[in-house]
């Protein structure tokens, strides 16, 4: 996914000037081409996050558009100060992109686990924040990334993630994408992760549950209809995020939910309230968290 | 210094860079080139200057070392494992699941001081637990070994300037300046040099080493502080991943692994089998 986020940002770039990549050490074998081809466009400002976002923050406030981009919690935590009160506040258009959401760093530890990132970008006021499921959705999500003014939060992947949707999507910020219909639970997922619900959702229609399955690319701001529409019309919601469940995909769809009323079965899958310090590789530790395509269709019949 | 002890620290120090590669290989993770380049002074470290207890790794009075650039840990465990912190096993399992030994530096593990791996975390905390020290009146010291990633950082720079403020001479940094860093040489990201006098003049009493050179690190580490009442910075000339002659001194050792037949080429040149 993250080769076609910086082939779709080149494609981007040649025709956008405005377009600005200042990094902090980091994309060594995928942004060598926009290096190139924009040597007066691009900046490495070493390790140092904090003057990433202020210098990615300064050239937005004359009109550039700004991407800071490297692993994990790096382009957020590392400098969440310099996002909030430089980026937020001053509703700049610096598109901070991380590779690597979730658990997808998986044996290189905690340090690399991005796993309360949405929580964590969702409170910030005027923050987009979006985590594409595949790489259409990711294609897509970057071209509108830089047509949306203003701060921008991208969760990227960060390998050759499958297919969530068959045929062409159409991809709109704050419209999810129905990835499969079903009428007796609705599993909402965003990132990565929701191809595991898509595979759930087949393990459930051989059992006689008919799943509906939702990408919730954007988890902000969210879409009201679409989860009003999955809980009148399937009766129950689960939600699939790579992710704690505190704040993230999971408390958003619940705070639609419970403010519209709307008594239903509900359950959030994601990371407990926990640091995930045990050791595996990222489809191992997936499993592990119960996000196995059994795992998530044994927490939907317990939803049911 | 005594032949002897030169040949045991270029030991160690071939057994951590032939266990990194086991590792590294077994696991395909990266970084390889962080670890061999401060495995000559994490052998001398261990073996000398710092004073921990394998049997006992959480005695209040060790000295506190902690490994800042944590994406090397693997170095780190493979020295820990080598000196009885925990049994040899545990490194066939680094990065594998259900594994006992991260790809980055873990305080879960035993003689870990601390977790790190985002860079430039280790020194502010070094110095709390420096100021913590002289509180108490105790006598241990605090090492810090950093990156020149870490040298970037902000919070590295406050820390220092927080060091010599209060004068905490019971503190020292290492810097593993292999002037090689993620996206390119350091010439060419974010310049340092001239290095060591910006440290002075911040307030820190600096010595340049050669970091591979077994003898020049540990008469270096036997004379701290080197002043007193100044913390004390080791600026340790590096080649990133030395040991494996085809990598050394390139940004590519900071990714990838070696294959098979790569693994066999380099154990060869270690002079392992
Ligand atoms: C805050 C932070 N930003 C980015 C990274 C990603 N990263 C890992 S190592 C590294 C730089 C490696 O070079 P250097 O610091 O010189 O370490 P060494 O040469 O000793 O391996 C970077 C940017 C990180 N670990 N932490
Ligand atoms: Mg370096």
């Amino acid at each position: 996914m993250r080769s076609a986020f910086n082939e779709e940002l080149l494609e981007i770039a040649r025709k956008d000037e405005r377009i600005f990549m200042v990094l902090a050490d980091i994309g060594y074998g995928e942004i060598e081409p926009f290096a190139e081809a924009f040597p007066d466009r691009f900046y490495n400002c070493g390790v140092a996050e904090q003057n990433m976002t202020g210098v990615a923050c300064g050239l937005a406030m004359e009109g550039k558009v700004s991407i800071t981009y490297s692993i994990a919690n790096f382009p957020t935590l590392r400098c969440l100060e310099q996002i909030r009160n430089d980026v937020c506040y001053h509703n700049q258009n610096v598109k901070i992109v991380i590779i690597g959401g979730g658990l997808a760093y998986g044996a290189l530890g905690v340090s690399h686990h991005s796993t309360e990132d949405i929580s964590i970008m969702r409170a910030l006021p005027d923050m987009v924040v979006c985590c594409p499921a595949d790489i259409k959705e990711a294609r897509a999500a970057t071209h509108a990334m830089i047509a949306h003014e203003g701060p921008f939060y991208y969760r990227c992947g960060y390998k050759q993630e499958p297919d969530v949707h068959a045929g062409v999507i159409d991809f709109q910020l704050g419209k999810a994408i129905q990835a499969r219909d079903g009428a007796d639970v609705t599993l909402i997922g965003t990132g990565t992760v929701t191809f595991r619900a898509l595979q759930a959702a087949e393990l459930l229609a051989a059992e006689g549950i008919s799943a509906r399955v939702v990408s919730m690319h954007t988890v902000k701001p969210i879409d009201r209809e679409a989860i009003i529409a999955a809980a009148e019309e399937t009766g129950g919601i689960v939600t699939v995020e790579e992710h704690t469940v505190c704040g993230g995909l999971g408390s958003a769809v619940a705070e639609v939910v419970a403010e519209a009323g709307l008594g239903i079965p509900f359950r959030m899958i994601g990371i407990p309230d926990t640091y995930v310090h045990i050791v595996g590789t990222h489809e191992w530790l997936l499993d592990y968290y119960g996000f196995s395509p059994e795992g998530i269709a044994a927490t939907v019949r317990e939803a049911l | 210094m005594d032949g002897e002890k030169l040949e045991q620290y270029r030991n160690l120090a071939t057994r951590i860079r032939a266990h990194c590669l086991r590792m590294t290989h077994r696991g395909m993770s990266g970084h390889l080139g962080s670890m061999f380049s401060m495995a000559d002074m994490l052998a001398v470290l261990y073996t000398s200057i710092l004073k921990v207890d394998a049997k006992n790794p959480e005695w209040p009075d060790r000295d506190r070392f902690i490994l800042s650039k944590g994406h090397g840990g693997a170095a780190v465990f493979a020295v820990l494992a080598e000196k009885g912190f925990f049994p040899m096993e545990w490194l066939d399992t680094y990065y594998l699941d259900d594994g006992k030994l991260s790809g980055h530096i873990s305080h879960h593990v035993p003689g870990v001081e601390f977790s790190t791996g985002s860079l430039g975390h280790g020194l502010p905390v070094a110095v709390g637990m420096a100021l913590a020290a002289r509180k108490d009146d105790k006598h241990h010291r605090i090492f810090c070994m950093m990156s020149d990633g870490d040298c970037n950082e902000g919070s590295t720079w406050e820390a220092l300037m927080f060091a010599a403020q209060h004068n905490l001479d019971n503190i020292t940094v290492i810097v593993d300046y292999n002037r090689v860093q993620a996206l390119g040489k350091m010439a060419d990201v974010i310049e340092m040099e001239p290095f060591a006098p910006k440290l002075e003049l911040f307030g820190w009493a600096v010595r340049e080493i050669d970091g591979h050179d077994c003898e020049q690190v540990e008469d270096t580490l036997s004379e701290l502080p080197f002043e007193p009442g100044k913390p004390s910075w080791v600026l340790a000339r590096t080649v990133k991943c030395k040991g494996v002659s085809w990598l050394e001194d390139t940004v590519g050792s900071h990714y990838g692994c070696v294959n098979d037949e790569e693994l066999a080429r380099a154990l060869a040149e270690l002079g392992v089998s």
